[in-house]
């Protein structure tokens, strides 16, 4: 046969081991809860995060950091430490002045007259934080580069800290950037799409009622359980360098890295090996990637930085550290008028890769799920002598979806309802479905009435509110308390022009590549970079299916632009909804080109081509047929194609989604608080995500797990303090709160799907619906239980002494974490008519 | 000084500062680097080994300390270290079939804290997990399929075989759909 | 992080440690589990010029007993104090509180005398010590002598051993009758530090509170005995009672306001707690 002597000794190599050649598909790989194929080497230590890369002669460096939240650098000297045995070599800011970089960039100017100061990887002039770099060391090993710190000489000229965002804005305060003459980054002023708020609440008169409350998102600290890390190779005489790092973005960082050092983008590989977690704070680009590139230039020697844990907590962007000024308005009979919001995002010192956006990026979610005719946000941004903040998991997300939802419970209390009642009588009914919201964008699909129903089945919510009611009658020490989150968030950032719109500095697309072997086996290359998720896992269920390919058959390349070439990385749900849906994309294209060869080798019409389960086969003579493993083996010998055919089946996609996606979910909780302790234990918690088709239900659902864990923990327990001289003071794991397995519940967890129109997968993204939904479902627990006791609101974290300090109604409460004081107290409701008063302030805020 | 300890079968013996961590004595000095660090705090529990019977986190131990100890770690956990899982530890395969790890960096820490728990406490209650790892710290997982991993490992190792995993080995239809779901259906 | 450079000795015998102790000097430290010190070293907290490691001292190790009196060796690692039968029979309220330190494997290498020596007001042992009128025995160049636990903790991280002495073993009292103990930790995640921990023994005759022994975590710079409490709750033989005269507990006590609560919350929690843990321990729990 002509189709076997094409195949030549390729086949008959195969023929011998028989184990290279495929097995035929078996169906069912998406919806499938495969076992993870990154496993085996991590249960196993056989990984490769970068603090384990070692290469001939690598030098350690390390970085003297700022001791004081802001201050002028009066000398540097760091002669001593260069007499240090193994050390190699020191620099200071200055001396690497050249070298560094103008600034580090940040990619989302979200107004036009955005303040943006120099942010150099070493600081030359003042120190703007605690642990702002001062210096850099050398040297042999790891622990001479830390003696040699303390061998620097570092004079500062203390000036004073800028520590609370209100305080910052006051005329007259001490400014982080004297050169900018302001300590305000940007006022963003977004109207909405909808009608104006002012008039809309002073059209419905005496039918008003205005609820306003104001809410603090405590500052967190992200902790992905591997620090940071680089190490930069170079070939000195090439002028060509390898970078690995501790990173979620390594294409986005190559090409910042280039931008910023001059070195050209095509001399630079950047590689992601194994990366132990990111939660957003692997999303930069940071002064150790640029201070490593540009002394491993300088010395022509490979350069190693590990960051300790208190280093990472100093050193590494924090997230949060909102205060949220919220305004509802409704009728009496609970139909929502509108929404007022007024935030204060704390930026820190400086702007690392989109520490702006994320507030921004809130602008968007306020109104939720909830139907309104207004809505009006504004963010003003504020430097402060801090860590900078940038994104942490949700990203914006979480702090809109909290404050919407604690106040959806304040409006309800207000008007004597039932909060899912309330609920249920404002938000988009799944008929009608697509909704263009308030916020101006369009909701593609959802049904949250199903998830909720499923929801409260599983809660016994009934039963659950009959035993509070007998612990109230009964004043039982222990209090049972009930809180709601019906939420939505929108994932994989997208269409890019959207992004644009917004100012912001990339695109949402990604890229993939399906290459088929000549042995069938298939290599599929993204841009979406994996340090947790199960890429390697689901992204071979996808091309499994789409293929026609035994998953075992099928292999993900990523996480290193040299063969990964093109990708906009991980963040922001994106990596299904976006990357996932180009390995689907680009496997229709190797389809397409393997069914031409097909109907070639079968001389069939391609018309006349079915194609399933990885099988071509001519209508009406099944007998007639090919497998695509076929087809990759006779394109590779390519002794027989189509006139004019390119001889391969490897096929590109870059995807630019037409929209966002939107997973929305109904989250329960139930606690128990000691009203004597103020201690709160999470006694049930119940959530049924909707999360659009699924790919891997058992990965699906450990994102749901983790993502409830980090909600939980910002309402419960963690919480980053700076004292009044902006030192960080819970600066170790000793005192910043991760909770650990006895300090979480058991989650039960639920599903409903209803896919999104918006991409031919139907996926719409789970990294960060769990953190976003979580955290007010707790808090809305906590003040459900203490409203009996006149509390209608607890910050977070709802420490013990803080649930203590509300019972027993000190305002005291507010001014306990630390001597941080975050200004003036939370507003009250304001029951019965619009008062004035917000309606002018509505109005001079334009 | 000098130091002398058998780790994961291997005796070495070698010349090591009195400040070394044990840590950086397994991962710089023995390129053992499958036990990773998290902390400087003892807090997190990464780095977590066997030293002669006893679970112990290595960044709070100097290596002259561990002069004359057995040490296991992660990667001397399993029959072999060529990777073919028929060879695993227990614990190491619950950890996989009940997907209690996600980015792995806990897991070598947690695992060792695992054995060290099933050998003192062979049948743990869900509430025993909890607190037996409670010096072992998890950002990814949030805990509940590493406790089910936990109790399925302790099945196991009782004789009692692995509670059923979360896995599916074979496909069950050919669409997308999955038992626990419930379609709510998008509007026509 | 990583720890300065230092000198490093491993003696063999009580006796070699005092003499190295001595040798090393004033800025020497002793290394007893390391897992307060390891750390403190890392985040270069404290630059000691030789550590003495006690690890290799086998007589330090090890619980046992005389008529009246538990012996607990000060190298005896939490892990085997909260298994040894002997301290599990005479002073069960030492093992409930140990098993509360840290985590397991902190406590495979922690070790009660470390602890104790430490002193920090925030640790578990000290008040349990200090509850159950334990002896410290010291070992210096000058010889051994016996510190009761009360002259035994002076202020935040500091005792009353000489920078020469080492802390050798803890003569703990057998409990005697029926005694019921209870230490009641409040901490906001498992792994965290006490705010206020209470250690209570209780010994009941009829139903009523004979005697009663209490011991205070984090309630000042050093362990606190509230010896008026303990004096009030003699005859006490319902839980109304017990609350009444927990009431005064934190009287005249500066608890610290710090990142973990602010001493008025400290004075409340510990009103609560002990409550709890002497009506557990006297087997009055609601």
């Amino acid at each position: 046969m002509t189709d076997q002597m094409d195949a030549g000794i390729v086949a008959q190599q195969i023929a011998e081991h028989p184990d290279a050649l495929s097995k035929p598909y078996a169906g069912g790989e998406l919806g499938r809860g495969r076992r993870r194929k990154e496993d085996a080497k991590l249960v196993t230590g056989q990984t490769n995060w970068t603090d384990n890369i070692s290469l001939p002669g690598l030098l350690h460096m390390t970085v003297l950091r700022s001791p004081m939240a802001h201050a002028k650098i009066v000398s540097v000297d760091v002669s001593a430490a260069l007499e240090l045995p193994g050390v190699i070599a020191a620099y200071s800011g200055a001396d690497l002045a050249d070298v560094m970089g103008a600034s580090m960039p940040c990619a989302w100017p979200v107004t036009p007259d955005m303040v943006s100061p120099v942010h150099t990887p070493l600081a030359t002039d003042e120190v703007r934080y605690v642990g702002d770099g001062v210096a850099v060391v050398v040297a042999r090993d790891r622990y001479a580069a830390a003696d040699a710190l303390e061998a620097i000489a570092v004079e500062y000229e203390q000036l004073p800290a800028v520590v609370d965002m209100e305080e910052a804005l006051k005329p007259g305060a001490p400014l982080v950037h004297s050169d900018k003459g302001t300590n305000q980054c940007f006022l963003f002023d977004f109207p909405g799409a909808g009608a104006d708020y002012a008039e809309t609440v002073r059209g419905a008169g005496d039918d008003a009622v205005v609820v306003r409350r104001r809410f603090r998102q405590q500052r967190l600290l992200p902790t992905p359980m591997e620090p940071r890390g680089v190490v930069v190779a170079p070939i000195a005489a090439a002028d060509e360098f390898t970078m690995w790092s501790t990173t979620q973005i390594p294409h986005v960082l190559r090409v910042m890295l280039a931008l910023t050092t001059g070195i050209p983008e095509h001399k630079l590989r950047v590689v992601a090996p194994d990366v132990g977690g990111g939660f957003g704070a692997k999303l930069n680009v940071y002064a150790e990637e640029i201070l490593a590139l540009v002394v491993a230039r300088k010395l022509g020697r490979p350069v190693k930085w590990t960051e300790s844990r208190s280093e990472n907590y100093q050193a590494t962007t924090h997230g949060r550290d909102q205060i949220q000024d919220i305004e509802i308005a409704a009728t009496k009979d609970g139909t929502l008028l509108g929404l007022k919001v007024e935030l204060l995002a704390d930026m820190g010192a400086y702007l690392q890769l989109i520490t702006p956006g994320v507030p921004v990026l809130g602008a968007f979610m306020f109104p939720a799920i909830y139907k309104m005719p207004s809505y009006h946000f504004t963010c003003t941004g504020v430097f402060t002598t801090k860590t900078p903040t940038d994104a942490y998991r949700g990203a914006g997300r979480p702090e809109a979806t909290y404050a919407i939802e604690r106040i959806m419970d304040e409006l309800a209390a207000e008007l004597g309802r039932d909060p899912m009642e309330l609920r249920r009588q404002n938000w988009i009914t799944h008929e009608e479905f697509p909704y263009e919201m308030v916020a101006g964008l369009t909701y593609d699909s959802g049904n949250y009435e199903a998830a909720t129903d499923k929801a409260e089945q599983m809660f016994d919510m009934a039963g659950l509110r009959r035993e509070q009611a007998e612990r109230r009658e009964r004043k039982d020490p222990v209090q049972l308390g009930i809180g709601i989150s019906t939420f939505t968030e929108m994932c994989g950032l997208a269409p890019s022009r959207v992004l644009g719109s917004l100012s912001y500095g990339a695109g949402g697309w990604e890229s993939a590549s399906v290459r088929m072997l000549p042995t069938g086996k298939v290599e599929v290359v993204s841009g979406a970079t994996p340090h947790g998720q199960g890429h390697h896992t689901a992204w071979s269920q996808i091309v499994a299916d789409s293929l026609g390919v035994p998953f075992e058959d099928v292999e993900l390349v990523a996480g290193d632009t040299r063969s990964s070439p093109k990708g906009m990385d991980t963040y922001g749900s994106r990596s299904l909804v976006v990357g996932g849906v180009a390995i689907h994309k680009a496997t229709g294209k190797v389809i397409e080109k393997a069914k031409r060869i097909a109907a070639h080798l079968l001389e069939a019409s391609e018309d006349d081509l079915d194609f399933g389960k990885g099988t071509f086969s001519v209508k009406g003579s099944p007998e007639a047929k090919l497998t695509i493993q076929e087809v990759a083996l006779a394109t590779f010998a390519a002794h027989n194609l189509p006139d004019g055919m390119e001889p391969s089946l490897d096929s590109d996609y870059v995807y630019d989604p037409e929209n966002f996606s939107y997973p929305h979910g109904t989250h329960l909780c139930a606690v128990d608080i000691d009203t004597e302790t103020g201690f709160t234990k999470i006694r049930r918690y119940v959530c049924v995500d909707d999360v659009g088709k699924i790919v891997n239900p058992v990965i699906v659902e450990g994102q749901i797990h983790g993502g409830l864990a980090q909600g939980i923990a910002q309402a419960l327990y963690e919480e980053a303090v700076y004292d009044a001289e902006g030192n960080l003071t819970t600066g170790s794991l000793v005192d910043y709160l991760v909770p650990a397995a006895p300090d979480l519940p058991h989650f039960d967890t639920g599903r409903t799907e209803t896919p999104a129109t918006s991409n031919p997968l139907g996926v719409k993204g789970v990294g960060e619906a769990g953190t976003i939904a979580s955290t007010p479902a707790v808090i809305n627990a906590v003040v459900d239980a203490l409203r009996p006791y006149g509390v209608d609101d607890i910050d977070m974290p709802a420490t013990p002494e803080r649930v203590w300090r509300a019972l027993q109604g000190s305002d005291e409460e507010r001014a306990t974490a630390g001597t941080v004081s975050y200004g003036g107290s939370s507003t009250g409701s304001t029951g019965g008519s619009a008062s004035s008063d917000s309606l002018e302030n509505d109005g001079s805020a334009r | 000084m000098r130091v002398r300890m058998k780790v994961d079968g291997v005796t070495y013996e070698d010349e090591v500062q009195p400040r070394t961590l044990l840590t950086h004595h397994l991962r710089d000095g023995l390129g053992r680097v499958g036990t990773p660090i998290g902390c400087d705090t003892s807090s997190c529990g990464a780095c977590t080994v066997d030293i002669d019977g006893e679970s112990v986190k290595s960044c709070s131990v100097l290596a002259v300390q561990a002069d004359g100890s057995t040490i296991t770690t992660i990667q001397g956990l399993s029959g072999a270290e060529n990777g073919d899982s028929s060879t695993w530890h227990p614990v190491q395969k619950a950890f996989q079939e009940h997907h209690g790890l996600q980015c792995g960096y806990c897991t070598p820490g947690m695992i060792m804290a695992t054995v060290d728990l099933l050998k003192r406490n062979p049948s743990p209650s869900e509430d025993e997990v909890r607190h037996g790892l409670e010096g072992n710290l998890c950002r990814c997982t949030g805990y509940q399929n590493i406790v089910k991993a936990v109790l399925s490992a302790a099945s196991e190792l009782r004789g009692e075989g692995p509670l059923p995993g979360s896995f599916q080995d074979a496909p069950e239809n050919d669409t997308a759909q999955t038992p626990a779901a419930e379609t709510a259906g998008a509007p026509a | 992080m990583i720890p300065p450079e230092f000198d490093y000795v491993a003696p063999t015998t009580l006796a070699e440690a005092v003499a190295a102790l001595g040798e090393a000097g004033e800025d020497a430290k002793i290394l007893a589990g390391g897992q307060s010190l390891i750390p403190v070293l890392r985040l270069r907290l404290a630059f000691p010029t030789t550590l003495v490691d006690l690890s290799r001292v086998p007589e330090l190790r090890g619980v046992s007993e005389d008529a009246d009196t538990l012996v607990i060796g000060a190298m005896t690692k939490h892990s085997d104090v909260v298994e040894d039968p002997l301290v599990q029979q005479h002073a069960p309220l030492l093992s409930e509180a140990t098993a509360t330190v840290a985590d397991p494997a902190v406590r495979h290498r922690g070790t009660f005398g470390g602890a104790l020596a430490h002193a920090d007001p925030a640790g578990d042992l000290a008040a349990v010590a200090l509850a159950l009128d334990a002896e410290l025995v010291a070992e210096g160049p000058g010889g051994r002598r016996t510190i009761p636990a009360r002259d035994f903790f002076l202020d935040y991280l500091e005792t009353s051993l000489s920078p020469d002495e080492i802390l050798a073993a803890v003569r703990i009292p057998k409990l005697r009758g029926s005694w019921g103990v209870r230490y009641e930790k409040f901490n906001r995640v498992a792994q965290a530090w006490a705010i206020v921990g209470v250690a209570a023994a209780v010994r009941t005759e009829g139903g009523a509170i004979a005697e009663a022994r209490i011991g205070l975590t984090n309630m000042g710079s050093t362990p606190v005995r509230p010896a008026a409490v303990e004096a009030a709750l003699v005859g006490a033989s319902d839980r109304a009672a017990v609350v009444a005269a927990c009431a005064a507990v934190a009287e005249g006590l500066t608890p610290p306001s710090d990142l973990g609560a602010q001493a008025d919350y400290r004075a409340h929690l510990a009103r609560v707690l002990t409550a709890r843990a002497v009506a557990h321990a006297a087997g009055m729990s609601s």
